[in-house]
């Protein structure tokens, strides 16, 4: 771990401001990913900036009846929230898909937005990887790729974000909400948050330097029966192998969100169309352009298989 | 104390305290935090110093260059030690490549630095400051690619198992091909990785020119040479101590860069230094078990007895590493007139393989046991019946050798009665259970019990109390209880009035732990040494040895008696022996055998297989203490399932390396993977083994239980999977269409 040094915040806006005074600076939350990675030296902060302490830790109702959910609110604490449980079951499931109780009591919702991805050679430092060193290669094409992603992916990198609650987020249509460094703030529809990695994997979300996350708002609920399948190697404590992320409305129709085969939560509006005729057209859509590698070719025939489960499953 | 003839009665047949479910009595130590573990011995040297070791980034080549100038400028930095000023160090006999020094680099993360910090995070960050520059040469690293033209190569893995490069019994060819029925099958297993939750740990201190090394490791007496060898001290000049241990599953058979680099570290700083190995280390640093590639014949009439059985299988190596034994068990568990076992190693520039949890056995039955399966349904035959038809009770390659007992088919049998096995469909594919197809799977489980000698040396105090001490170690297995409990059954005592210490060179050399060698040899060199120490108390009490009788801290002889403490006088009484094998292991053919039950269920949809039920039944000689057996076998048979369905180290065939060098990459079994499990142990006792009539469990209880839950799913499914781990993408192209 590089020596930093370390402040606490004291409001959001301060909080901005300070992390574009120092050139290098992070801001730090539950810690469960930043932490590993600095030990790492993957990342180096200079300076870190602690922002448990803003009070940004309840999930609120909006005017427009749907729930605004601040930064700091604790992974185990939104899967556990009534309105939650109630309105916006994807969500919930996802969280409790992810991760352990302990890490989860400990994560935050910015920082579970802003976990980075768990492509194996990220983690080795003697090998190179576009995302943790721009430019020096990419060490996981041409080989141990099946963990890795099977849409959108690029020649620079073909990592996944790892995270099981931004795939819910995505099919509720969420939107991100932050303050900048001059102390403005806007909204971020998540389907734009986070970014396909192109020629710059190592720039992973739409948010400036220095941009802090306050909240992340849900839209009025969506109804429907909602479901999180998480498909993984073992029973608990695995990253998705493939995730479905579905709301399915008696009519047959729903929204469809896929984790754990892109460098983003996958969800393709114009394919949700297909949905009342079955899994298999509809997947067909949702992945069509996909470019798998031989390894995890699987991911495909799996993601399919997976909704075609959770459809049976929203009908029966 | 020579074992040469089968054991009669003894003090141990009395069973007051041996035999009985006895908490461990290192229990509250590790409950509460308190057990030292090697890292944590703040206590044992003053102004200790952290040492972070730098793994190779290469597979192969030489280290051209090393830039330290910014690490050694770094906060905190004391010492640093690299593989370019340090000449190669002498391989020690057990180690396949050096564990540091020159510039030739072996193998991944092979060691070429160790920095020395006030610190642990003062070294770390010092050494990730350190430059090199390598010249790279190109390695062979496919060991598929390299089996064609691996050559034939016996070998033994110093932890029990062996077998010749080739060895052919009556006319294996002839036979398999007259046989009516036949199968002819390959099978793959891949590198696994120990993954125990302690990283091997050392503190090392030099007083002059003598070491001692607070460490974790299984074999005290084989540490301590290797590490003399290593350094080139004499032996005496070094004491290793490791009283605790945080698993090791052979993963800490063998010297490692910790001790090593500990050593040297401390050399430099001039103070004591500690080192421990981080994850991506344990996985590319140090050993793994290596992959197979499996090929066998099964020959058999329509009866089903076996005519022909074919074992052949290839591992990869370093150049002086050893082939993984997979073949030995089929020398062993099956009849048949006809045979052959064949062993070949590839050379290959991966870490070196070694022994892991049952060498050979391990890997050997994943595939043979499934073969097995695949052979009783050729036949239509029940696969629990298919087994029993071909029970031997004799050596299959020398019938003149009897087993010493061997209770595989009530193993069977009784397993088969118990999980309900009758209630298995023969069919495969046909149980559902809502999304999940069900079936069950069996497999017989196999592992020899290995006679290696063992020494002990007890004290008596004047209140009574005897302590036992030994180089023998704990690695969470229970030695030390099931020690404590021979010394009170022979000494007459309760177990609070035994004191145990392991793990320390200057103790008397014992088993060590390896093999499932550990419980029966290491109680046999206690029960040994008690044997002496009763002598001596009848002697000071002026008893008859003969009819003096140890019960309730009391010694009688006729009608005199007197409390046991009483003979130890104000200076003690100190016994010393070790048990030493005759030839029975030549006559008799020793073995532990289970028969393993499962029942999965596997997602029609994602073919994630989920373990519903669990039962191992085992004939493994006298059981010293149940609960501390079930838990070795309960253990054992959860690294079953990580082996059947997870654990696979994957290689990088490029570059050369395990990839998923962490343990969020290389997944094991967790708590949510592991249902119920259920062990019976067969009232057994084997008087040919020891004096204590006991033998190996721990590795018993993962023999054969990968193929039990293999053959599970393929009942489940109807999918055969061949290739292990058995994970969703080998099934999903097989498994019912989804509508
Ligand atoms: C062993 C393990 C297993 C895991 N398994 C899963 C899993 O199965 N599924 C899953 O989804 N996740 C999993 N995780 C990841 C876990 O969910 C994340 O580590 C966690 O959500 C991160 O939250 P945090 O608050 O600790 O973030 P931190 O580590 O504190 O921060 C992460 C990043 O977010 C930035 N950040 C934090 N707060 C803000 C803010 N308000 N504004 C802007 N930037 C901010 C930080 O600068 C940092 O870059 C696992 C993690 C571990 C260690
Ligand atoms: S896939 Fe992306 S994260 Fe992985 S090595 Fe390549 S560039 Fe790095």
């Amino acid at each position: 771990m590089k020596p930093f040094t370390y402040e606490r915040a004291r409001s959001p806006a301060e909080a901005a401001a300070a992390a574009a005074r120092r050139p290098g600076a992070k801001f730090i939350a539950g810690g469960t990913n930043l932490l590993d990675l600095m030990k790492l030296q993957i990342e180096v902060p200079a300076h870190l900036i602690d922002v448990n302490g803003l009070a940004l830790d309840k999930v609120e109702p909006t005017p427009e009846g749907g729930l605004r959910i601040g930064a700091l609110v604790r992974n185990t604490d939104l899967a556990a929230d009534e309105r939650v449980r109630r309105d916006y079951a994807v969500l919930s499931r996802a969280l409790l898909a992810g991760a352990t109780g302990q890490l989860r009591n400990k994560a935050t919702t910015a920082g579970n937005l802003l976990q980075r991805t768990r492509c194996p050679y990220f983690y080795d430092t003697a090998q190179p990887c576009n995302k943790r060193q721009p430019g020096s290669g990419c060490a996981a094409i041409g080989g141990f790729t099946r963990p890795l992603a099977v849409i959108g992916g690029s020649e620079a990198c073909i990592a996944t974000n790892p995270s099981d609650m931004a795939v819910a987020m995505r099919a509720l249509d969420a939107v991100v909400e932050t303050v900048r460094p001059d102390g403005t703030t806007r909204s971020i529809p998540i389907a734009e948050f986070h970014r396909l990695p192109g020629g710059t994997p190592h720039i992973e979300t739409a948010l400036e330097a220095g941009e802090l996350i306050t909240a992340v708002t849900l839209p009025p609920p969506a109804g429907g029966r909602q479901f999180y399948r998480k498909v993984r190697d073992r029973a608990s404590y695995a990253f998705a192998l493939v995730s479905v992320a579905a709301v399915v409305q008696r009519d047959g129709t729903g929204r469809v969100a896929l984790g754990g085969v892109a460098h983003k939560p996958w969800r393709v509006e114009g394919a949700e169309a297909e949905l009342r005729r079955g899994a298999k057209p509809a997947m067909a859509a949702i992945l069509d352009g996909a470019r798998p590698t031989p390894e995890n070719a699987f991911k495909l025939a799996l993601a399919e298989r997976t909704l075609a489960s959770v459809l049976a499953e929203a009908r029966g | 104390m020579k074992f040469d003839t089968p054991a009669g009665a003894n003090p141990i047949d009395q069973l007051k305290v041996v035999g009985q479910p006895l908490d461990r009595i290192d229990g509250p130590l590790k409950t509460t935090g308190t057990a030292p573990y090697a890292y944590e011995r703040h206590d044992v040297a003053p102004n200790q110093a952290y040492g972070h070791v730098v793994g190779a980034g290469i597979a192969r080549g030489r280290v051209t260059a090393m830039d330290i100038a910014a690490a050694r400028a770094a906060a905190g930095v004391i010492a640093i030690v690299t593989t370019l000023d340090t000449p190669r160090l002498a391989k020690a006999k057990r180690n396949a490549a050096p564990l540091f020094g020159g510039a030739e680099i072996q193998h991944y993360h092979q060691a070429i630095a160790v920095v020395v910090a006030e610190s642990f995070e003062q070294a770390r960050a010092a050494a990730q400051l350190i430059r090199v520059s390598y010249a790279r040469e190109p390695g062979r690293f496919d060991l598929a690619a390299a089996a064609g033209s691996a050559p034939l190569v016996g070998g033994d893995s110093e932890e029990g198992s062996g077998a010749p490069p080739e060895d052919r019994r009556g006319d294996f060819e002839g036979a398999f091909g007259a046989a009516p029925v036949r199968l002819d099958q390959t099978y793959t297993t891949p590198d696994e990785s120990h993954a125990m939750m302690e990283p091997h740990a050392s503190i090392a201190a030099w007083e002059g020119d003598r070491l001692t090394v607070w460490t974790s490791s299984q074999m005290i007496a084989w540490g301590k040479a290797d590490l003399a060898t290593t350094l080139g001290l004499p032996p005496e000049k070094v004491r290793l101590v490791s009283p605790y241990i945080g698993g090791g599953f052979g993963g800490k058979l063998f010297l490692r860069a910790d001790a090593v680099l500990a050593a040297l570290g401390a050399r430099a700083a001039g103070r004591p230094v500690k080192v421990a190995l981080t994850r991506p280390l344990v996985a590319n640093n140090t050993t793994h078990r290596p992959a197979t590639i499996q090929r066998i014949r099964i020959g058999a009439g329509r009866d089903g007895r076996i005519t022909a059985i074919a074992h052949e299988s290839t591992s990869g190596n370093l150049k002086d590493g050893k082939p993984e034994t997979a073949v030995q068990q089929s020398k062993l568990l099956y009849a048949g007139a006809n045979r052959l076992t064949a062993m070949r190693l590839a050379e290959l520039d991966l870490p070196e393989g070694n022994a892991m949890r049952a060498p050979g056995e391990a890997p050997g039955l994943m595939a043979l046991e499934i073969a097995m399966d695949e052979m009783a349904e050729k036949l239509g035959l029940d696969p629990v019946r298919f087994r029993i038809l071909n029970d031997t009770q004799v050596d299959p390659e020398h019938p003149e050798r009897p087993f010493s007992h061997r209770q595989l088919v009530e193993c069977l049998s009784r397993g088969a009665e118990r999980f309900g096995w009758s209630g298995r469909n023969p069919k495969p594919g046909e149980r559902r259970d809502g999304r999940w197809l069900v079936g069950m799977g069996m497999a017989a489980g196999f592992r020899n019990n290995l006679l290696t000698k063992s020494a002990a040396r007890v004290r008596l105090d004047r209140e009574g109390i005897v302590t036992v001490e030994t180089d023998m170690t704990d690695i969470g297995t229970g030695s030390y209880t099931i020690i404590a409990q021979t010394a009170a059954e022979m000494m007459g005592l309760p177990i609070d009035k035994v004191r145990v210490r392991l793990g320390d060179s200057d103790f008397p050399v014992s088993a060590g732990s390896g093999g499932q060698w550990g419980a029966n040899n290491s109680t046999a060199g206690v029960y040994a040494a008690c044997v002496k120490l009763r002598e001596a108390v009848a002697q000071r009490l002026g008893f008859n040895s003969a009819d003096a009788a140890f019960a309730e801290g009391m010694v009688r002889a006729g009608n005199r008696s007197a409390p046991l403490g009483q003979a130890a006088g104000e200076a003690g009484l100190v016994a010393e022996d070790g048990i030493e094998y005759g030839d029975l292991a030549k006559r008799y053919q020793q073995s532990t055998f289970a028969g393993h039950f499962v029942e999965v269920a596997v997602d029609a949809a994602t073919g994630e297989t989920r373990v519903r039920r669990m039962l191992a039944v085992c004939a493994a000689g006298r059981i010293l203490n149940p609960k501390s057996a079930r838990s070795q076998v309960i253990g054992a048979m959860t690294m079953g399932v990580g082996a059947a369905l997870m654990e696979d180290l994957v290689v990088d065939k490029r570059l050369g390396f395990f990839v998923n060098h962490d343990l969020a990459g290389y997944e094991v079994p967790v708590h949510a993977d592991i249902p119920h499990q259920e062990v019976i142990f067969l009232d057994e006792v084997d008087p040919v083994s020891s004096p204590m009539k006991a033998k190996g469990v721990g590795e018993l209880g993962l023999c054969g239980v990968g193929a039990a839950i293999a053959n599970a799913v393929y009942n489940a499914t109807g999918i055969r999977v061949r290739d292990y781990p058995i994970t969703l993408d080998k099934l999903l192209d097989r498994l019912p269409e989804m509508a």
